[in-house]
Parts: structure tokens; C-alpha cells; sequence
């Protein structure tokens, strides 16, 4: 009884969704499917040729390039950008010390209050601050970027497939519109106020070239600030505020896994050992 | 409860046999997990994923524990409290990436547990109450993992929860004003996620006592064994302590070097870089999809793309909460005289070429945009889903001759098997 209805019911699956296939295969089969521009225009991203010093299971900062980066950011994204979840005490891990960060914090402003009046004031930014945001809110965020709010940071290079590369095309991957896209998509020219780049999801995005000229920035340690040195340090220092324990975690894995390479073998040791009776055992 | 021959405990030290009157814990270890637990001497390493489903569940107790002391419950600062955890709570990081790789392995770890037992048909008598707690433990892992992935309220968590308690919806009458209450609101907001949250700490403990109970029903017959043939005399089985402990805690090394793999080294790599932005109930995003876990059963939700009588989103819900259910009757679906797949030629190719390939394509398919040739595709893998259990395995199991089985599990073992053959065998525990 169980296995006739079981049957029963099963058949009837099978049968609705086969119904399905075939009108969907009815459908796909007479109906064009249209070419977006995205899928012919859109393109993946990568990183800098050289790649970067934290790739690979052996990874480390180069904390001159996060210097940079953070320079980059401060110079150029900051006037758009927030970052959350970064304090400023955090810089300390790029290599400044503990004077320098503490000068550095005081070159922010941030909202206090008056000690006498308890009016809201500015107030020279503490190292236990968090990293300002350049608007008050988000409609003020939107208001200001042709009503496109320019996300947070902090988190930007988790936040997309292979973000540290991502961001480096993004900055770099700025293009005139191709004519082949005019001419086949003309939907899909970018509107007024939006920027062609092939790397961005839909290839039209809200934020012009933020990365110009070469030389935009002048980096501190001389190295000269080309649009592409610039866009990988920028990206550096994002991957390094999106996962500031990204190198400590690689550098923990390698013991706990030679622990556990070791402890695994005498596992397996042992138990050859004791089943080596087994094999023949019949008592 | 065991064989005959089961070594009995005897305390020897007096500490220990003061324990033993008064409250005999360390016999119930012996008999459960030590020399007093004997166990069929043939069992592969498809064996091991039940202690190692165990492991992880423990991982993910103590590891959720850890968590839920820095983690707070609210719209407003979920988010921000797991970034709290990740960089400023010391080995936070670590906890929230072993917290969130242990439940991919965890799964990892089930699935071959449970599509071992699908093989070897360990469900069938007298191992169904065994089975049952199974599926019902898998139930439960499914509804604590999609509320535990709601928690940190990224874009995934948020439209993972919108979508999963949107199939509500496709209930006719009551499915509206019941997702509301579930939510407590017309959306995933506060409410529902000071909820989710309560539910997802306590169902590891129901899970636990579930597990409980699914091993005390093991202890009953005890393992089935690849031969699929029962034990017969003390020389098919080794007691469990020294020779499977050995064995599993090989195995749970062998685990752990993959588990710390990816903790250390891929953490996100099982994850979507969605839910590393905070959740915007204003913004949809591409592609909304769940853990990969849930893939199979994502792609059968989503084959269903006709309305036939009913509409196509509840023949969906229907066939995507079905696809677990059908695992309740496969005790009684499942006619064979025999358990083992070794010794089933026709269900071993169904098996091997049918629901094993099926399963990858669901998996696949689940991950990808609801799109052709993917819907397609899974439309097709979901009719065969449903013939295999429902169809297929009945009427194979009953039509299909088994091959000949070894006589005990000592003659597949060494070849041959002098004691029990004489006769004076021990007489087979039930
Ligand atoms: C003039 C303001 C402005 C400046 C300066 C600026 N951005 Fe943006 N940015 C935006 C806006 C607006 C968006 C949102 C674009 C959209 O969604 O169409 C954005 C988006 C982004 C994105 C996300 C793209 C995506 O995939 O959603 C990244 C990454 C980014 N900016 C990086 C940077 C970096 C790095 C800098 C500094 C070199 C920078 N931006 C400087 C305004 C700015
Ligand atoms: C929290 C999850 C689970 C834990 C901790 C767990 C634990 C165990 C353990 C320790 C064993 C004995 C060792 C072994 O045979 O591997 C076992 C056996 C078994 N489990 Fe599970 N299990 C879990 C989930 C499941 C699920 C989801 C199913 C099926 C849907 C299942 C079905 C079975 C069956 C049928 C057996 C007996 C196998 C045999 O004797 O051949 N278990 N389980």
C-alpha cells in the first residue's frame, strides 16, 4: 500500500514538473534570447601584473603600501567614502606610532559636546574614534552623488568576488563608451551624470574617475604615484581594513595545521598498530 | 541491549567502583563508546562521518556560545557586533570563521553519513528507528542553519530570510497571515530576528537530544557493516575501544587538516561576498541564493515552473519539503531482502549513475541563476530525484536478484569462517 501510493506520488512530481520542461523548453527553444550588454561588454576582474604581498598561503602586509593606500584614501575617497569600522587606533598595525597616530586622529573632526554648555560642537578626532563619514546621513550621501550613495568601504573587498582585484580594475577600468555598444545597445549608454566601466556589474556607474592624473597624490616615501600605483595600494589598504587579521590567521593556520599533520600521523600509526592483530584475530 | 559476549566493566580501583555504585557513568562509557561495545570488525571509513557529525556538532555549541556573548540580537548593531567580533575581540575572528565553516562541514560530514546509509540501505529493519531520528536531525540542522544565517544581517541573510519565509505565502488561506506570525511582521525586522536568533541557540540542544536518542537506538541492533550481513558470532566483531577509536580519531585528524584548510586559509570561500554588506531591505540583490548546503533542494523549489492545478510556487514548496520527507519511507520503500549495494547489481547502478550524478547536478544548479539551460536542467534531475525514491527503488527492490552474500561477516573478512559454520554459534542478539 505505502509503495503504491509512494508511486503514485512520485509519478505526479514527475509529471508536473516534466510539464514544466516542456513548456520551458517550448519557450526557450522559439524564443530569442536577447544579448545584454552586460554579458557581452562586461569584463573580470584582475589585479596588478606583479600581484600583491599578501596573496598566496604565505602572504604578508607590505606596510609601506598600506601607508600609501591609506594616503590614497585619505587624500581622495574620504571625501565620498566612509569607513565605519575601521578606528583610528587601528592604524598603529600599518606602522605608525603611537605619536603619529595620535596626530593623525586630531587632523579629523568629529561630533562632541561641549563640556560647559552640553551644545553639540566639533571636536578634534581621539585615536579610539572611528574614521568619520563625509556626510551627515545618507540622504545627504545621495543628495550629493547624483542620488547614488557611495557605500562604505570598510568591508568593500569581502564584499564582491576577488575584491582586492576588483577594486584595482574598477579604479583603473575607466573607458570611453565603444562605439560596437552605442550602435548594438543604445539603452545601455551610460545616462547623465553615470560613468562607463566595463568591471562594474551593469557598466555604467554614479562615480566619476575618482583616480585622474598621475601624480595626483605625492606619496610620502618618494614612489612615484602612477594611476595604476595608486589604485593597487587603494586596494591593498581596503583588503587590510576589510580583514586587518588576515595575515595573522595565515600565519596561525601554519602551525595548528603542522600540529594537526603531526597528530593525524601518529593517529594513523596507532591505529595500524592496533589493527594489525585484527586482520587475523578470530576469538 | 548488546551481544552475549560483551565484556562486562570491572572497576578495579576503589574511586572507581565508588562510582560505579553510586552513579555508574563510567560503565555507561564502557558499554556505549568503550571495551564493552562490540562492533562489527569490517566497517569501512564511511563508518566514521556519525562521530565526526558529532564532533562538528560540538564545534559548533561551544564555538556558538563563544559568539552569542559578544553578538547582539538587533537590526540597529547586528552587523556591526560580528565586525566586532572579527577584529576586536581576541580570537574572535577565528571563532566566527570556525562557527561558520563547521556548519558547511558539519553538512559536509552528514550528507555522506546519511547517502552512506542510502547505499548500504543501513535504514532498513531493524535500524528504521535509527533512520528516522536521522532524517529528523537533518531537519532540524537545515531549520537552525538558515536561522543562524539570518544573525549577521547582510544582504544574503536578509533576502535569504525574505524568500524562505515568503514560501509561506504559497500555502493557500492560512500561508499569508501564517508567515506574518512567524515573522512577527510583514517583513524580516527586528522581531524576527530577536526570534531567529532565540531558535537558532536553542535547537543545537534539540539537535543534541536528538542525536541522543538516534544513538541509544543505534546501541539497540548495533552497526550495520558493508556486508550488510548481521552479526552472527563474537569473531565478526572487535569491541569498540581500542580498534574504533583509533579509527576515529584518525579520521577526525584527517577531517580537521580539510576543516582548518579552509578556516584559516579559504574562510569565505563557501560564503557569498553579499553578506559582507549590511542588509538593505531596499536593495534586491542579483541573485538572491541561499547556503550552498540548501542547493539541492533550492534547485527542486525552483524547477517547478508550471501551474498545474495548483499554482507552479506551491507545487515547488510542496516537491522541495517532499524531497526530504520521501527519506521517512524508504524503511518500507525499499523491498530488498538484502541491505548492502554491494550485493544489489541494479540498485548499485541507480545508485552509482542515477541519484549520485542527479545530486551534483541539483547542487549545481541550485547555485545558479534561475535561468535556462539551468532550470532545464534541473527540471529533468528533479523528475529522476523523485522516480528514484518513489519509483524506481520499490520496483527494482522487489524485481532485482540479489548476489550471493557471504555467510557472516568473519567468512567476508578472512575468507572463511570455521566457528560459526560448526554450528555451536553464539546465538545471533537481536
Ligand atoms: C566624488 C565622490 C567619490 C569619490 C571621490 C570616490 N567615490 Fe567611489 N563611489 C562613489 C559613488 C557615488 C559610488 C556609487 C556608484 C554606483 O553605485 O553607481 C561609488 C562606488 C564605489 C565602489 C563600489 C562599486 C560597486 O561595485 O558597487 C568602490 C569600490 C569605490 N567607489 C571605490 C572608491 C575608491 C577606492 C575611491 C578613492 C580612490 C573612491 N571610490 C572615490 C563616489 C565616489
Ligand atoms: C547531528 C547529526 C548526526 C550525528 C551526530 C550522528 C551520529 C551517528 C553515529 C555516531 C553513528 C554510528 C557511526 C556510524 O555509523 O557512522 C550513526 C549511525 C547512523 N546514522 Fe547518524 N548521525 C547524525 C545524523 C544522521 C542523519 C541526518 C541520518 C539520516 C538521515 C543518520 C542516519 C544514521 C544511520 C542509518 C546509522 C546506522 C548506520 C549503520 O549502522 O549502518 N544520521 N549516527
Amino acid at each position: 500500500m505505502i509503495r503504491l501510493v509512494g508511486i503514485l506520488i512520485g509519478l505526479g512530481f514527475t509529471f508536473v514538473v516534466l510539464l514544466a520542461f516542456v513548456t520551458g523548453a517550448y519557450t526557450w527553444s522559439t524564443e530569442e534570447v536577447a544579448e545584454t550588454a552586460e554579458s557581452v561588454f562586461h569584463e573580470t576582474a584582475h589585479g596588478p601584473e606583479a600581484g600583491y604581498s599578501f596573496d598566496g598561503p604565505f602572504g604578508t602586509w607590505d606596510l609601506a603600501q598600506l601607508q600609501r593606500g591609506y594616503q590614497v584614501y585619505k587624500e581622495v575617497c574620504s571625501a565620498c567614502h566612509s569607513l565605519n569600522y575601521v578606528a583610528i587606533r587601528d592604524l598603529e598595525q600599518l606602522g605608525y606610532s603611537e605619536d603619529q597616530v595620535k596626530a593623525e586622529a586630531a587632523s579629523f573632526q568629529v561630533p562632541g559636546i561641549n563640556p560647559d554648555t552640553g551644545e553639540d560642537t566639533m571636536r578634534p578626532a581621539l585615536p579610539t574614534d572611528y574614521f568619520p563619514s563625509p556626510y551627515p546621513n545618507s540622504v545627504a550621501a545621495a543628495a550629493a552623488n547624483n542620488n547614488a550613495i557611495p557605500p562604505d568601504l570598510s568591508l568593500m573587498t569581502k564584499a564582491r568576488h576577488h575584491g582586492s582585484d576588483y577594486v584595482y580594475s574598477l579604479l583603473t577600468g575607466y573607458q570611453e563608451v565603444p562605439a560596437q555598444l552605442r550602435e548594438e545597445f543604445p539603452d545601455a549608454t551610460p545616462a547623465p551624470g553615470l560613468y562607463y566601466n566595463p568591471y562594474f556589474a551593469n557598466l555604467n556607474l554614479a562615480m566619476a574617475p575618482p583616480l585622474t592624473a598621475d601624480g595626483q597624490v605625492t606619496y610620502a616615501d618618494g614612489t612615484e604615484a602612477t594611476i595604476s600605483q595608486m589604485a593597487q595600494d587603494v586596494a591593498a589598504f581596503l583588503t587590510w581594513t576589510a580583514e586587518p587579521q588576515l595575515i595573522k590567521r595565515k600565519q596561525t593556520g601554519w602551525p595548528v595545521l603542522g600540529f594537526l599533520l603531526f597528530a593525524t600521523i601518529l593517529a594513523w600509526l596507532a591505529k595500524k598498530q592496533i589493527w594489525a592483530g585484527a586482520k587475523r584475530r578470530k576469538d | 541491549m548488546s551481544f552475549p559476549w560483551a565484556k562486562e566493566y570491572t572497576p578495579k580501583h576503589p574511586v572507581m567502583r565508588f562510582f560505579d555504585e553510586k552513579l555508574p557513568l563510567p560503565r555507561f562509557v564502557y558499554n556505549a563508546v568503550g571495551a564493552g561495545y562490540p562492533v562489527p570488525r569490517n566497517l569501512s571509513y564511511f563508518w566514521n562521518f556519525g562521530v565526526l557529525a558529532g564532533f562538528f556538532l560540538m564545534l559548533q555549541i561551544v564555538t556558538g556560545v563563544v559568539l552569542a556573548m559578544h553578538y547582539a540580537a538587533n537590526t540597529e548593531v547586528a552587523f556591526g557586533t560580528v565586525e566586532h567580533i572579527m577584529r576586536d575581540v581576541n580570537w574572535g575572528w577565528l571563532m566566527r570563521y570556525t562557527h561558520a565553516n563547521g556548519a558547511s562541514f558539519f553538512f559536509v560530514v552528514v550528507y555522506i553519513h546519511i547517502f552512506r546509509g542510502l547505499f548500504y540501505a543501513s535504514y532498513k529493519p531493524p535500524r528504521e528507528m535509527i533512520w528516522l531520528l536521522g532524517v529528523t536531525i537533518f531537519l532540524l540542522m537545515m531549520a537552525t542553519a538558515f536561522m543562524g544565517y539570518v544573525l549577521p544581517w547582510g544582504q544574503m541573510s536578509f533576502w535569504g530570510a525574505q524568500v524562505i519565509t515568503g514560501l509561506f505565502e504559497a500555502i493557500p488561506v492560512v500561508g499569508p497571515p501564517l508567515k506574518t506570525w512567524l515573522l512577527g511582521g510583514f517583513a524580516p525586522d527586528n522581531a524576527a530576528l530577536n526570534r531567529f536568533f532565540s531558535l537558532h541557540f536553542l535547537l543545537p540542544f534539540v539537535i543534541l537530544g536528538a542525536v541522543i536518542l538516534h544513538i541509544w537506538a543505534l546501541h539497540i541492533p548495533g552497526s550495520s557493516n558493508p556486508t550488510g550481513v548481521e552479526v552472527k558470532s563474537e569473531s565478526d566483531t572487535l569491541p569498540f575501544h581500542p580498534y574504533y577509536t583509533a579509527k576515529d580519531g584518525f579520521g577526525l585528524g584527517v577531517a580537521l587538516l580539510v576543516f582548518f584548510t579552509f578556516v584559516f586559509f579559504l574562510p569565505n570561500a563557501l560564503g557569498h561576498p553579499d553578506n559582507y554588506i549590511e542588509a538593505n531591505p531596499l536593495s534586491t540583490p542579483a541573485h538572491i541564493v541561499p547556503e550552498w548546503y540548501f542547493y539541492p533542494f533550492y534547485a527542486i523549489l525552483r524547477a517547478f515552473t508550471f501551474d498545474f492545478i495548483l499554482p507552479a510556487k506551491l507545487w515547488g514548496v510542496l516537491a522541495m519539503f517532499s524531497a526530504i520527507l520521501v527519506w521517512f519511507f524508504l524503511p518500507w520503500l525499499d523491498k530488498s531482502p538484502v541491505r548492502s549495494g554491494h550485493y544489489r547489481p541494479l540498485f548499485r547502478k541507480f545508485f552509482w549513475f542515477g541519484l549520485i550524478p542527479v545530486m551534483a547536478v541539483l547542487f549545481y544548479c541550485g547555485g545558479a541563476p534561475a535561468e535556462e539551460p539551468y532550470v532545464m536542467i534541473s527540471q529533468i534531475a528533479t523528475a529522476y530525484y523523485f522516480l528514484h525514491f518513489l519509483v524506481i527503488l520499490p520496483i527494482v527492490s522487489s524485481i532485482e536478484r540479489p548476489d550471493p552474500l557471504p555467510f557472516s561477516i568473519t567468512e567476508a573478512v578472512l575468507g572463511s569462517d570455521d566457528e560459526a559454520a560448526a554450528g555451536d554459534a553464539a546465538p545471533t542478539a537481536a
